[in-house]
């Protein structure tokens, strides 16, 4: 069995392959080669998974070794694979909701005449994080977060003929790369630290390791997250990459690429637990990017970018509850996976709306969009109503969860974390119904474009619906699935550990309080967008709305401290260099110059001139042996 | 008679040679001037022989005049060929080290 573990890489890897290489002759099939080979990677992932619930809890976890990378005495790189229980999730939700995005593709990107290109880059995106999610140890998985980062890269610059999606590629690149140097650091450490870098040997050498190094490790790793999962402070990029095509955004939100810093923090649970110092940073930007992420998707009026600012806040829990130790973890993972399946569909339900309204994204031009798009409406209702954590719904088991876990932290912290949550709950809903209202309901608002063409919504193919109503049926039946009978807990407690807590207050008294800030947010948002007709021109609004409309000044912050303060760092440098650095050298060479042009002089030729320097050169020496002698 | 006399007169002629090659600009005299203070130089030798009542001044001054001798062949036969190129004997003519 364990055989089969490479050939998950191997498919999807192969397709990117063939299709990039193919060249134009592969233009009318390379869709269909996409996605089969997505396919058969899940496919592979559900033998597998098969195999592994036949088998025990504790032996589980399946090792497959491929080659030696780099054998160097005292340093050995393996390309080996590990399949545990939280890697089989991650390989499930990535090759599962990843093909869905490829047959929702197929329908989107028809027009597209690079079409076998793009569906090349989502191949290699899947490889990419399935390397990373399946490496036994963190080298190989930096590989996997490096192709992950590269992807991103070529898929949000998809369209690179427009001027801001290769802007924000570019952009999305480099943010990442400042977490990736967490990530390559931290790497460093482990192997100063514990002659190792491969999961086994690390996670179980924790305990004889001082705090101070675990912090250090902790906090890098919290970086590298932080980078890839789009928390504060590299959070800047997530919202930029809305310029990708929606099936991009979609993977990017869901599936692969966000998801990675939860699965680094999750997976290298051993050293954040030895690492309080650094456990409570992970909590705090949980914290602090949930809120973030909800307040930015308040104020969007881009359909993608409010989700986008959703997509950011979800995160944020899942990084809090990863930060709050065993007590978290597998609820982190949960909730997780539940996101995947209803961001997924909310982001396809967008692309859909957009299919259908001439690529218009501005939510204050759809209205009334229901009548129109019966199954968007159906699905992306079923979605909203999963991420606002309607009872019974995905969202709703597992973001009570996080919640309750939040409270369970114990003291103080506790119930910060706890209202925190409790508060962000309040602003999804809102911004969510807020979603839902500007697009679905009220007044049709939409208008002819710059050429005269008035819109004309329409449902999409099937191609695109298929995969919808299947991410509609995960998100309304996974959390459900998942907690009865503690599931979930049970089949990753042998990985993650878990740990109850000490709740200060019942289950009971958390979900009525989710539900009391649940009917807060959206009755506030009813009041706001839903009793009265919406102006199709944003209204001036608040302080806060303008500054959230610019994602609360998070780019003009980089601008005025990053990119000044860099700047003014650089030319502070370039003119110590010039007078300092350089006056030295040039000093030396002028005044070696001059010497040796008045020493020049010198040699003139005349006989008689060097006869005077003979004799006054004799005239010192008998002067200077006088002088000893005297002494 | 005293023979520290003899010194002073090797000094004075020293100096005459001394003075003479750094002034005249005839390449014949300032030859002649070297000579005279190469003679100085011997004078003085042969007057510390006495003066010590050994004989090691006055060998030395035997190599002195070997060597002056020597040197006079060759000078004179490098004066008389800048003669011929330059029609001068003038040493400031010879300043630079090419015709």
């Amino acid at each position: 069995m364990e055989n089969l573990i490479a050939l998950l890489v191997a498919a999807p890897l192969l397709g990117a392959a063939v299709l990039l290489c193919g060249g134009r002759r592969l233009d009318r099939a390379g869709h269909w080669i996409g996605t089969v080979l997505a396919a058969a990677s899940f496919v592979i992932g559900a033998v597998l998974f098969t195999d592994m619930l036949g088998r025990g809890a504790e032996d589980r976890a399946l090792h497959q070794h491929l080659y030696s990378w780099i054998p160097v005495e005292g340093f050995q790189a393996d390309v080996a694979f590990q399949l545990d229980q939280l890697s089989m999730t991650f390989v499930l939700l990535i090759t599962g909701v990843g093909t869905l995005i490829h047959i929702y593709s197929i329908g989107y990107m028809e027009h597209d005449e690079r079409r076998r290109r793009f569906f090349g880059y989502l191949n290699l995106f899947l490889a990419a994080m399935l390397i990373l999610v399946i490496a036994d140890n963190y080298l190989l998985l930096y590989v996997g977060w490096e192709g992950v980062g590269l992807a991103s890269y070529l898929l949000i610059g998809f369209w690179q003929h427009k001027p801001s999606a290769a802007t924000a590629a570019k952009k999305a690149f480099l943010v990442n790369r400042v977490g990736d140097m967490g990530l390559s650091i931290a790497i460093m450490l482990m192997f100063t630290t514990f002659g190792t870098f491969a999961f086994g040997p690390v996670l179980e050498a924790t305990g004889d390791t001082s705090e101070g190094k675990l912090t250090a490790i902790g906090l890098m790793l919290l970086l590298a997250a932080c980078g890839k999962s789009a928390q504060v402070p590299l959070q800047s990029w997530l919202g930029d990459a809305m310029e990708g095509p929606t099936p991009v955004s979609a993977l990017i939100h869901a599936a692969t690429m966000v998801t990675a810093g939860v699965y680094l923090i999750v997976r290298s649970g051993a050293i954040f637990n030895g690492a309080p110092d650094a456990q409570l940073a992970v909590v705090v930007v949980g914290a602090v990017t949930l809120l973030f992420g909800a307040i930015v998707g308040c104020a969007k009026d881009d359909i993608k970018k409010a989700l986008a600012g959703s997509t950011m806040s979800q995160i944020g829990y899942m990084i809090l509850a990863a930060g709050l130790g065993p007590i978290g973890y597998v609820f982190a993972i949960m909730h997780l996976v539940t996101h995947g399946f209803f961001k997924a569909g909310l982001f396809l339900g967008a692309g859909s709306v957009m299919h259908g309204m001439n690529d218009e994204v501005d939510m204050r031009k759809y209205g009334g969009l229901r009548k129109f798009m019966p199954v968007t409406f159906l699905t992306f209702g079923l979605g909203y109503l999963a991420i606002i954590g309607f009872p019974g719904l995905s969202g709703f088991f597992s973001k009570d969860m996080i919640i309750e876990a939040a409270f369970a932290k114990g003291g103080t912290e506790g119930w910060i974390l706890g209202s925190v949550t409790l508060l962000g709950a309040a602003i999804t809903a809102f911004y969510m119904t807020r979603v839902m209202l500007l697009t679905f309901f009220g007044e049709k608002r939409w208008q002819p474009d710059a050429e005269g063409h008035e819109p004309h919504p329409h449902e999409s193919p099937k191609s695109m619906t298929i995969p919808m109503i299947v991410l509609a049926f995960g998100s309304v039946f996974a959390g459900g699935f998942f907690s009865i009978g503690d599931r979930f807990v049970h089949w990753l407690e042998p990985v993650t550990g878990h740990d109850h807590g000490h709740a200060p207050v019942s289950a009971t008294t958390v979900t009525a309080a989710t539900m009391v800030v649940l009917v807060i947010g959206v009755a506030v948002a009813w009041v706001m967008y839903g009793r009265k007709p919406v102006p199709v021109v944003a209204p001036r609004g608040s302080l806060l709305t303008r500054a959230a409309r610019r994602d609360l000044l998070q780019d003009d912050f980089n601008h005025v401290v990053l990119v000044r303060g860099g700047e003014h760092l650089t030319r502070s440098l370039v003119y110590v260099d010039h007078t300092l650095v350089d006056g030295v050298v040039n000093g030396t060479a002028a005044s070696m110059g001059g010497l040796s042009g008045r020493l020049r002089k010198l040699q003139n030729g005349y006989a008689r001139s060097y006869a005077v320097s003979m004799f006054g050169g004799a005239a010192v020496l008998i002067a200077a042996t006088l002088l000893m002698r005297a002494v | 008679m005293n023979p520290v006399n003899y010194l002073y007169l090797a000094a004075l002629l020293f100096t005459i040679g001394a003075s003479g090659v750094l002034i005249r600009r005839n390449a014949i005299v300032v030859f002649m001037c070297v000579e005279l203070m190469l003679n100085a130089c011997n004078l003085t030798l042969v007057a510390f022989s006495r003066m010590h009542g050994n004989l090691d001044g006055q060998i030395i001054a035997f190599f002195t005049m070997v060597v002056a001798a020597a040197e006079v062949v060759i000078g004179l036969a490098i004066i008389v060929s800048l003669f011929r190129s330059r029609h001068s004997a003038s040493v400031d003519d010879a300043s630079l080290m090419k015709l």
